[in-house]
């Protein structure tokens, strides 16, 4: 099979502004494939929007390559290069002096594509932007700010371009309105299949929206990953402290596994007899045993209620068991069991192995520390109140 | 005549020059506005040129400072010794007076124009003529008319002291009345037209202004 080539690759480049000696961007090389969601993320100052600037040509590469669809950019025809290539930037960049319409359009205007496709296309385009059709013939100054973006965000599709360059589209956007925009340009790179290319300094953002996160800072590149790898194997600490403390310890939580939980199980063999079993609850303090064969795996469970009431009748361990229908994994992670555990009436959950073994249990007990943690971190929030009372 | 009022002498010169009156009137008028149109030939296209430089900008704009800076009956005097008498010399005149104003707005309103607009521009893919005529002057082009009337008022003033090199006129009908004994009648009747040409060409160019302002800037 042929591989596909990226639909960007950076090959050690390097830009220096014709006024500095100090790089912008130094040696940074990485591949950015179609259909990608991919957040450039620095401080300001860390070269990403320069980077960005370089795949449409808006700044020169100094050393190195750019290459987009495997050709270098350099050989491409400007013009050409730029109209294949979708543009927002952060203040939306709409022409005042056009109508919506117009502004929608002009990219195939510059194509020259015929009247009726143009106004077709932006009768299409204005529906995606989920603003109604009469916004057409008005002026940008009045919109909203948001809806602007909107347009802006848009545009860029208007002559089908498969790659999208988006420098800080949402910066200057309230809460909402940009949490809006996110989820239509989520919703648009999703169902369209489109190549974002996507500069932003708000971790928020790039966790919610990117596929492959690209940290950058002081002009070299710190980090490539997807968000979950960024999130869990930091590089170092700028990336740490680019992700915040809150959502590292929320990380943390996130992975742990239910090995990592699991405490020893107490356990009956099948064969058993009851008054064993009543023996070993109270050595225990349980009032529930599980049931496991010759070769450790889980059967069931016995239970002191069941124990009171059928003693007198039966006398084997396996008379009174009753199954159990929910275990989980050691593998799997306890954020996906956190709310099964809790809703479930049983003090605790089995943690069995493929083969059905008994390793382990988790109480709701074990789930209290895990809590604490994420809530208080490493922090003991003891001590601190006894300093802040010290000084 | 002397018994008439000054008004009445000034009724009486128009019922007998009405048609000398409006002949000189459309001469000053044509002369101003040649001189406005070669200056915008020139300055229009300097303007935006210097614009993509500000060192150039502030140096040609320097100059365009210093021309204007020389008193208008010195620099028609200086430019009559190399052209001599006649039209001509008046219109060049004009046209070196009308750069100032033309260049330094065209230079400012190209300037003007929101950096995030022309950035957008170019990164969808308008080429450098594309972007001039798509974005640059559109956005500009209410700076650029507001130079073109402070231009014209400043031409017709200057147009007026033309009469001096023999260029004809409205002034023409001023120096005769100053040469005449009582000739206040006669001085007004060739400086009240003068005066009436200056405010109507800015009444109009107001008009233009807003006019070509783009819809979707006006307020």
């Amino acid at each position: 099979m042929v591989e596909e080539s990226p639909m960007v690759e950076f090959k050690d480049v390097t830009k220096i502004y014709s006024k500095s000696k100090q790089p912008a961007v130094e040696h940074i090389s990485f591949k950015i494939n179609k259909g990608e969601f991919c957040c450039l993320i620095g401080t300001s100052g860390s070269g990403k929007t320069t980077l960005m600037r370089m795949i449409n040509r808006m700044n020169s590469v100094t050393k190195g390559q750019v290459l987009v669809n495997g050709k270098d950019v350099k050989k491409f025809n400007l013009v050409n290069l730029r109209r294949k290539i979708g543009y927002v930037i952060q203040n939306n960049g709409l022409m005042p002096h056009m109508t919506i319409r117009e502004n929608i359009v002009l990219v195939p205007k510059l194509l020259k594509w015929p009247k009726e496709k143009l106004n077709e296309e932006a009768e299409r385009l204005i529906k995606m932007a989920e603003l109604p059709e009469s916004y057409l013939d008005r002026y940008p100054a009045e919109l909203s700010g948001g809806q602007q973006q909107r347009i802006g965000v848009v545009r860029a599709l208007a002559a089908d371009q498969n790659l999208i360059l988006m420098d800080e589209p949402f910066g200057a956007l309230d809460p909402i309105t940009r949490e809006s925009l996110q989820n239509l340009v989520q919703n648009l790179q999703m169902q369209l299949g489109k190549t974002i290319v996507f500069v932003t300094h708000d971790m928020d953002e790039a966790l919610k929206l990117a596929t492959k996160i690209v940290v950058l800072h002081d002009g070299k590149l710190i980090q490539v990953g997807s968000p979950e790898e960024i999130l869990h194997h930091p590089a170092n600490k700028f990336v740490e402290s680019l992700i915040g403390e809150e959502r590292l310890s929320e990380a943390k939580y996130e992975t742990v596994k239910v090995k990592n939980v699991m405490t020893a199980p107490v356990k009956i063999n099948l064969g058993a007899s009851l008054n064993d079993a009543l023996a070993m609850m109270k050595e225990r303090h349980v009032d529930t045993l599980l049931v496991i064969d010759d070769d450790n795996h889980l059967k069931g469970y016995i239970s002191i209620a069941d124990l009171q009431r059928k003693y007198p009748h039966v006398s084997s361990v396996s008379d009174i068991m009753l199954p159990i229908n929910a275990t989980v994994g050691p593998e799997e992670y306890l954020r996906d069991n956190f709310s099964r555990i809790l809703s479930r009436n049983g003090q605790y959950i089995p943690v069995v192995d493929a083969e059905r073994k008994l390793i382990g249990v988790v109480t709701r007990a074990s789930l209290v520390n895990v809590v604490y943690e994420k809530i208080w971190g490493e922090k003991k929030p003891a001590t601190e109140e006894l300093e802040k009372k010290a000084n | 005549m002397s018994k008439l009022g000054l008004w009445q002498q000034f009724i009486y010169y128009y019922q007998h020059n009405g048609s000398y009156v409006l002949q000189q009137f459309n001469r000053t008028f044509l002369i101003s506005i040649y001189g406005v149109l070669f200056a915008a030939v020139v300055g229009i296209p300097i303007g935006i040129f210097i614009s993509r430089n500000a060192h150039l900008g502030n140096f040609v704009v320097e100059i365009a400072n210093f021309i204007q800076t020389i008193p208008s009956l010195a620099l028609l005097s200086i430019i009559m010794i190399a052209m001599g008498l006649g039209v001509m010399t008046v219109i060049v005149t004009v046209t070196l007076y009308s750069l100032l104003p033309i260049i330094k707005n065209t230079y400012t309103g190209m300037k003007s124009v929101d950096k995030n607009v022309i950035d957008s521009g170019k990164g969808m893919g308008m080429t450098k003529w594309q972007l001039l005529y798509l974005v640059r002057l559109p956005l500009s082009m209410s700076v650029i008319i507001a130079g073109l009337k402070n231009a014209l008022v400043i031409a017709i003033g200057i147009t007026s002291i033309g009469s001096f090199v023999g260029a004809g006129g409205l002034g023409d009908i001023i120096i005769r009345g100053t040469n005449a004994t009582n000739g206040s009648a006669i001085i007004l009747a060739g400086a009240l037209p003068t005066a009436l040409m200056a405010i109507l060409a800015d009444l109009l160019l107001n008009f233009l202004q807003k006019w070509l302002q783009p819809k979707g800037l006006r307020n």
